[in-house]
């Protein structure tokens, strides 16, 4: 489904991914995990598209096709979903409208006709069971005012209500409290089938316990250095990435 | 330039009287001798440096001085009667107040006034008497001075002690003309103790040519009374729309002001409001939408002179190509003003860099127990915002359109017509979308 070949991105002219390699297939969940300012955040956003980050190498596709070349709105399209490490607020736009427009625009691209308002709110009200999210969340502004644990259920309820292929979770569980985490986690578990796939970017292994991976990848210095099983998260819950750190630098 | 008014005020004062009305004739001269030694405003005066009218004053404009009718029936070219919304329809055709014909108008609540200066200045002159400059006379303008010499009518509306005007009041402005056209008018608007009334102000070009408009409007706002005035600007790039709006409020009185600015050529707006009293409420708000070559001047004051008053102005402007916009916001605390609080935000987004927007907050506060703040800022859509809304599906476009659409909102929520606040929206969004922002049914904007 997805495959990323020695991808090389830059920030302001500084390098952060330095020659990363992935595949994930259908129906695969995929943890990330690395220390703090290793890149996992970039790979999010230069798998997304972000304007800000410039690839100056690599290839990535995306079932078949040249993900590196679509805008960011028809990756969205194409099934690639991100919940964000930091939502962002959105002051005057409502949740709804913003639901709503993304929502017919992923349907006009697969040549359908707006949903209906009562579709519509059928299945808004359906998702954000799945959720647990509060009803009022819906009538306020894209985030803004939400408390942290909102934000990520918020994220999580974006997600189920568009369907993706590939949904890209960085770090959904930093700032919930063990409730919020459960149902964040529930949420993600039930939206898993196996068309789809998941990247779970997360520096505890807490998250994992609850959405149990089929690889951990260890990012470090903009490259994956080490692969393994749901193993392999547990060990760099015990011994931390100091050893990890000097295998790469030691080499 | 200022000569060719002054030839033509000499040689054709006695026609500018003889088809005016005494109210509006006493102060004539006076302003005259004012604007003589006034002249137009230039850029080197601090209240005007950020527009400069050289361009649209140096065309050599027409004026109906004979009050020769002009041939069009509103009726027939505009049929913007806000839908959803009952109102009181008037129109103005450039200066001159259109004769009434809607039936509606004639179930006005007893004892509202409403009809042209002129009219009014026959049958009730002593209303006109105790009103008529009482606040535009005092102001060193060249412009209001300009108006008080050549102003021959204006609309006039009053509303007695305790009535409230159970509709909106519209006014629209047509201007109408072969030629390119200057209308003066003035405006006279009174309030009495207790009474309500909403008036919203449409301004509308229909011709091709190039208009220029100096209007005074004076707002008289009695102890305990509520007005609402909402003006929206919706000309033609070749306009020149210079307005002031001088608003007075006594004791516990609500003021409301929301001046829209969805297409026009050239705009100064002078408002300034003076609360004479106390346990005021005043809103002063307002929106620009500019593009091509626009530009819109918002020069506002807000005027505490008694204790115990709140105040909020918050002005918005989009501004995108070679679009100009300025706003000062003066905010005076009389020392006597003592619990006042006065809330001030002008926020700007510049679309493109050759756009440019000028903002100047003035405080001058004499008061010591007060609460005042005020915030200016100019940038350009949240990036941040908009990658999230292409990362769920949302066009670059639509996302931008979102983001705009959301940053006027508060101005528009300032609106307390439901009716008036939905068209509002819908004209604002099409005129984001670069679609012209017509009124439904207006067949001069087509
Ligand atoms: N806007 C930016 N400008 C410059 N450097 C940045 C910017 N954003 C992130 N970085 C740098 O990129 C590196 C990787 O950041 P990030 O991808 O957020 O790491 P992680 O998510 O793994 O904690 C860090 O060194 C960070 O300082
Ligand atoms: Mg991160």
């Amino acid at each position: 489904m997805l495959e990323i070949k020695n991808l090389h991105a830059n920030i302001n002219g500084k390098e952060i991914l330095k020659g990363l390699s992935l595949s994930v297939n259908a129906g695969e969940v995929h943890a990330i995990m690395g220390p703090n300012g290793a890149g996992k955040s970039t790979l999010s956003s230069v798998l997304t598209g972000n304007p800000a980050f410039t690839v100056t190498e690599g290839d990535v596709t995306f079932n078949g096709k040249n993900l590196l070349e679509l805008a960011p709105e028809d990756r969205s399209r194409e099934g690639i979903f991100l919940s964000f490490q930091y939502p962002v607020e959105i002051p005057g736009v409502s949740m709804v409208n913003f639901m709503r427009t993304a929502v017919n625009e992923h349907r006009k691209y697969k040549n359908l006709e707006p949903m209906s308002a009562s579709d519509f709110l059928r299945m808004q009200r359906e998702k954000k069971e799945l959720v647990e999210m509060d009803n009022k969340l819906a009538n306020r502004s894209v985030n803004e005012g939400f408390s942290g644990g909102e934000k990520k259920r918020n994220e999580i309820f974006q997600m189920a209500m568009l369907d993706p292929k590939l949904s890209i979770l960085d770090e959904t569980d930093s700032g919930l409290d063990i409730d919020a985490l459960r149902i964040v986690a529930n949420g993600v578990n039930k939206l898993k089938r196996p068309d789809n796939a998941s990247i779970v970017i997360t520096h505890y292994q807490r998250l994992l316990d609850y959405i149990v991976p089929d690889f951990v990848h260890v990012l470090y210095d903009g490259r994956i250095v080490k692969s393994g099983g749901k193993e392999l998260a547990l060990e760099l819950e015990e011994r931390g990435y100091d050893w990890i750190k000097q295998e790469v630098d030691g080499k | 330039m200022e000569q060719q008014y002054i030839d033509l005020y000499t040689a054709h004062h006695e026609s500018i009287k003889k088809h005016s009305a005494p109210a509006m004739n006493g102060l004539r001269d006076a302003s005259f001798a004012q604007f003589e030694k006034l002249g137009f405003p230039t850029v080197a005066l601090e209240n005007y440096k950020y527009t400069d009218l050289k361009e649209s004053l140096s065309i050599d404009y027409g004026l109906n001085i004979n009050r020769i009718p002009i041939p069009v029936n509103p009726y027939d070219v505009f049929k913007c009667d806000v839908p959803g919304i009952h109102s009181y329809l008037y129109f103005v055709v450039n200066d001159g107040f259109y004769p009434v014909t809607d039936p509606r108008n004639t179930q006005l609540p007893d004892g509202v006034i409403i009809g042209s200066v002129k009219e009014v200045a026959a049958t009730h002159p002593e209303l006109l008497k105790d009103y008529f400059g009482k606040l535009s006379s005092t102001k060193e303008d060249g412009l209001i001075a300009f108006n008080g010499a050549f102003a021959q009518d204006g609309f006039f509306m009053y509303v007695p002690e305790n009535v409230v005007l159970d509709k909106p009041v519209q006014l629209v402005n047509i201007m109408r003309a072969d030629v390119d056209f200057m209308a003066v008018s003035h405006n006279v608007i009174i309030l009495e103790k207790g009474a309500k009334a909403q008036l919203l102000v449409c301004d509308h070009t229909v011709d091709e040519v190039r208009f220029l408009s100096n209007r005074v409007t004076e707002v008289f706002v009695a102890e305990n009374a509520t007005y609402e005035h909402y003006k929206l600007e919706n000309t033609h790039n070749k306009t020149t729309n210079l307005s002031t709006l001088l608003i007075d409020q006594d004791a516990s009185s609500n003021v409301l002001a929301n001046v829209i600015t969805l297409h026009n050529g050239v705009t100064r707006n002078m408002i300034e409001i003076d609360v004479d009293g106390e346990h005021c409420e005043t809103s002063l708000c307002g929106m620009v939408i500019g593009d091509k070559n626009q530009q819109v001047d918002n020069f506002t004051s807000i005027i505490h002179n008694k204790p115990n008053c709140n105040s909020r102005e918050l002005f918005k402007y989009v501004l995108d190509d070679l679009a100009k916009g300025a706003f000062t916001g003066k905010l005076y605390v009389a020392k006597d003003a003592q619990k006042t609080a006065a809330f001030q935000t002008n926020r700007n987004i510049l679309l493109k860099k050759t756009a440019k927007m000028r903002t100047k907050p003035q405080l001058e506060i004499y008061a010591d127990d007060v609460k005042c703040s005020h915030g200016a800022t100019i940038g350009s859509l949240d990036e941040t915002a908009l990658f999230y809304m292409r990362q769920r599906g949302i066009s670059a476009d639509e996302a931008r359109l979102l983001l705009m659409f959301a940053f006027t909102n508060d101005v528009i929520e300032n609106i307390r017509i439901p009716a008036l606040q939905d068209r509002i929206k819908m004209l604002v969004e099409k005129r984001l979308r670069g679609e012209l922002s017509k009124c439904e049914g207006c067949v001069i904007c087509q």
